[in-house]
């Protein structure tokens, strides 16, 4: 396929969800079934082409392809916008992703959303997120990156509230919006610093003005920790990982595709994209806020009982794993954890979306609606009642835990043999690998504890546990083939090794060096992943197999209590069950205090400035214009001009005195007007 | 008695006869009586003057024209007070007042 038909697709892809965005939000409610049928179609054609992309990709299997087409945005002078596309493997898989998803999304939501009041406009709102993430992908400049990024904080936000006439729901879409705005002022922040130091916002130019040394530094370092301040908010990174389990408000299939799959994916590709340009300090920086994230997050995860809590906090531990593979340099390891956890995550969720539903519709039979159909302490021994959901789910959590045969191993393998072969260079950071193994542990804890509570054990509510059916077709089909997805061979073809993560993804994404001066080259990278690939390997099965048997020996066994450990540990478990208290504590020190500043500046503004300041010229022009109409009206107007009238009219009527209408009067003083003239002739 | 100056004081005579009359009667004929007296103070004007001034005849001309200008005007005017008298009852030029406001 030559470059102009793959720009010609990549532009059909970017647009058809926009297009149907544009139908549905206008005419949506009165077409057919409120118009769904456009959102899929629209997304189904997207899908094909990125197939069509695809495909082409593994034909030429040419990992070095790019191919880029622009146009003049701006211009001004010496100031020139070019926007346009930037299409490599990177892209293709991307795009692949996306659109796999958003489908599988909107034939889930077909009968997830059935009898939704806003029915349509969710579907519209799906097609704006489609558009603004595959816009996201396919940005060749930080610009149009840049516009995209806020597209796709709007539909988050607009998604999250779908369900607005919820407090709960509200409040989560605005705290996603303005956690995500926290990060975002930090990318802005390193656009300009890049704009202003290289002049350009290319990709290709930026990497290039940073290869020639144009940017070198602390500027460097804070221009890279700028930009990755934007996917520290969208992927929901430590401090700003407060958004994304209050994100959990909006629709379920929602949350697979953007808070699992691909929305907060969306801070790990602009960190894979930017890779060449962020100097070591930066990505050390990188590094540690992602490690960081993957083990606080996984310790939340493991008191949690909302069952989409869970997967929320394990969403947040896993973007750490593939930013901390960003930091150690092992980006493509990081991208292709992206790509694995998409699907085995959205897996997940859909699962978590069919277990509700089942949950809300037995709930909603016996009429009460108390109980919350999402906690799982009122799940268990599902298994036999959903056996779909049951083993697609089971699946991809072997696939999130690591263990080997499916896709996660390979991918979390690649990470963490990067993190200890970063270590084995830089002893002193050797917290970094201990970070990715302990949360890989507490990773398939938590996970089988899910699936445990779930579906296994005795139903803990019987009477609505016998209402409980398996989800219509359109809501296990997507299950059925993202479980699928999580296998190993789908990743590893044309070799069949389910050990190793050498396929065709690898080859057809190859490390490119970082651009900055002095850092350690792609090669050296892979070298020491490959030298540390064993014994990672051995203790990533280690670790993972002790989560699952402690899972298990908890739950299923109870030889060990939960409970008698929580009490033991009563200090942690009230921590971690709090979310060690970052909203409280954030509400405390950091919007209470800003309130009372936004308060007492309110109180200078309104009732110093405005009471005294603004209201006093009103006052006294209220009072000039007092008197000057005074002035105007009883002196000017009715002293001169009224005075004039009257002083005419006095005039007049004294003057009416002589017309007495007799004609001798008239003669009489015709006379004496003679006699006086004569008397004056004569003189 | 053969010189203008005495026909002048007549004349002048006449005239201040008339205009008192005109002025302070109330009587419609009387003030038309009065116009008269004045007409012809200026009838022996004229002619006065015609006969000393040393001038054609014109004058006395003059006075015929003035003579039937008078009878026409005398003639009309009568009619108005004819008129006035069947509106009104009476002659009293004071009482003709209609139209003042």
């Amino acid at each position: 396929m030559t470059g102009d038909m793959l720009i010609n697709y990549a532009l059909g892809i970017l647009f058809f969800p926009l297009i149907s965005f544009i139908v549905l939000i206008f005419v949506g409610k009165r077409l057919p079934r409120q118009g769904d049928i456009i959102g899929i179609g629209t997304i189904i054609l997207t899908l094909i082409l990125s197939l069509a992309m695809f495909g082409s990709m593994l034909l030429s299997h040419d990992p070095g392809f790019r191919h880029e087409a622009s146009f003049t945005w701006m211009d001004l002078g010496d100031f020139e916008i070019r926007l346009g596309f930037l299409i490599d493997n990177i892209t293709i898989i991307m795009l692949l992703v996306v659109s796999l998803i958003s489908t599988m999304t909107h034939i889930f939501s077909t009968k997830y959303m059935e009898g939704d009041i806003r029915y349509s406009r969710y579907f519209a709102y799906l097609g704006l997120f489609t558009f603004s993430m595959n816009g996201i992908v396919l940005a060749n400049n930080l610009v149009s990156l840049y516009i995209f990024w806020e597209l796709v904080g709007v539909s988050s936000y607009l998604l999250i509230g779908h369900w607005f006439e919820k407090d709960s729901a509200a409040d989560a879409s605005k705290k996603a919006f303005l956690t995500n705005r926290v990060g975002d002022i930090g990318f802005f922040i390193g656009l300009m610093l890049v704009f202003t130091a290289l002049g350009t916002f290319n990709y290709a130019e930026v990497f290039e003005g940073v290869a020639k040394g144009a940017m070198s530094g602390t500027l460097l370092t804070l221009a890279g920790i700028g930009l990755f301040m934007g996917a520290v908010g969208k992927s929901s990174q430590f401090p700003l990982h407060i958004w994304l389990p209050d994100a959990m408000e909006g629709p379920t299939p929602v949350s697979a595709l953007m808070h699992a799959a691909t929305m907060v994916a969306a801070g790990v590709y602009l960190s894979v994209r930017l890779f060449p340009l962020f100097t070591p300090e930066a990505l050390l920086f990188i590094a540690y806020i992602g490690g960081f994230t993957a083990i606080f997050a996984a310790t939340i995860a493991i008191t949690q009982n909302d069952i989409k809590k869970v997967l929320a906090y394990s969403t947040i531990s896993q973007l750490g794993y593939m930013i901390l593979a960003v930091g150690t340099g092992a980006y493509v390891a990081g991208f292709f954890h992206l790509v694995t956890h998409a699907m085995f995550k959205a897996c997940l969720f859909y699962g978590s979306g069919s277990v509700i539903h089942a949950m809300h519709h037995a709930l909603h039979n016996l009429k009460d609606h108390d109980t919350d159909p999402q906690d799982m302490r009122n799940m268990g021994g599902f298994k036999s009642k959903m056996p779909i959901t049951y083993w697609t789910m089971l699946v991809a959590t072997l696939a999130i835990s690591g263990v080997p045969l499916f896709s996660g191993f390979l991918s979390k393998d690649a990470i963490l043999a990067g993190t200890l072969s970063f270590a084995s260079h830089h002893p002193q950071h050797f917290l970094l690998p201990v970070f990715g193994f302990s949360a890989a542990l507490i990773t398939a804890f938590y996970m089988f504890r899910l699936i445990f509570m779930t579906f296994h054990n005795q139903p803990k509510l019987p009477n609505v546990y016998s209402d409980i059916h398996e989800s219509p077709k359109p809501m296990v089909f997507p299950l059925i083939l993202l479980s699928s997805l999580s296998v190993f061979i789908f990743y590893t073809l044309p070799y069949f090794n389910p050990l190793s993560d050498h396929g065709w993804f690898m080859e057809l994404i190859k490390a490119k060096d970082s651009m900055v001066p002095g850092s350690p080259s792609a090669h050296d990278i892979a070298e020491g992943m490959h030298h540390s690939h064993t014994l990672t390997m051995i203790l990533s099965i280690l670790v993972a197999s002790l989560g699952i048997l402690l899972s298990w020996s908890v739950y299923i066994k109870n030889s060990v209590s939960a409970d008698t450990w929580s009490k033991r540990l009563d200090l942690y478990y009230n921590l971690s069950l709090n979310k060690y208290y970052f909203d409280e504590n954030y509400n405390k020190y950091l919007y209470q205090p800003f309130l009372r500043l936004a308060n007492r500046v309110s109180y200078i503004d309104w009732d110093l400035y405005d009471k005294y300041f603004i209201n006093g010229f009103g006052h006294i022009t209220k009072w000039l214009s007092i008197v000057t109409g005074r002035t105007d009206y009883d002196g000017l107007d009715q002293t001169i001009v009224d005075g004039i009238g009257r002083s005419m009219g006095k005039v007049g009527s004294s003057l009416k005195e002589i017309q007495t209408g007799r004609l001798q009067n008239y003669m009489l003083f015709a006379l004496f007007g003679v006699i006086i003239i004569i008397i004056f002739q004569s003189f | 008695m053969d010189n203008l100056q005495t026909y002048l004081y007549i004349s002048a005579i006449l005239f201040s006869l008339g205009l008192y009359g005109v002025i302070t009667r109330r009587n419609g004929i009387a003030v038309l009586m009065g116009v008269e007296l004045i007409l012809n103070s200026a009838n022996i004007n004229f002619v006065a003057f015609a006969r000393f001034g040393g001038m054609n005849f014109s004058g006395q001309v003059f006075a015929l024209f003035v003579i039937i200008m008078a009878a026409a005007e005398a003639a009309v005017a009568l009619a108005i007070i004819i008129n006035v008298f069947n509106n009104l009852d009476t002659v009293n030029i004071d009482d003709a007042r209609e139209l003042k406001l």
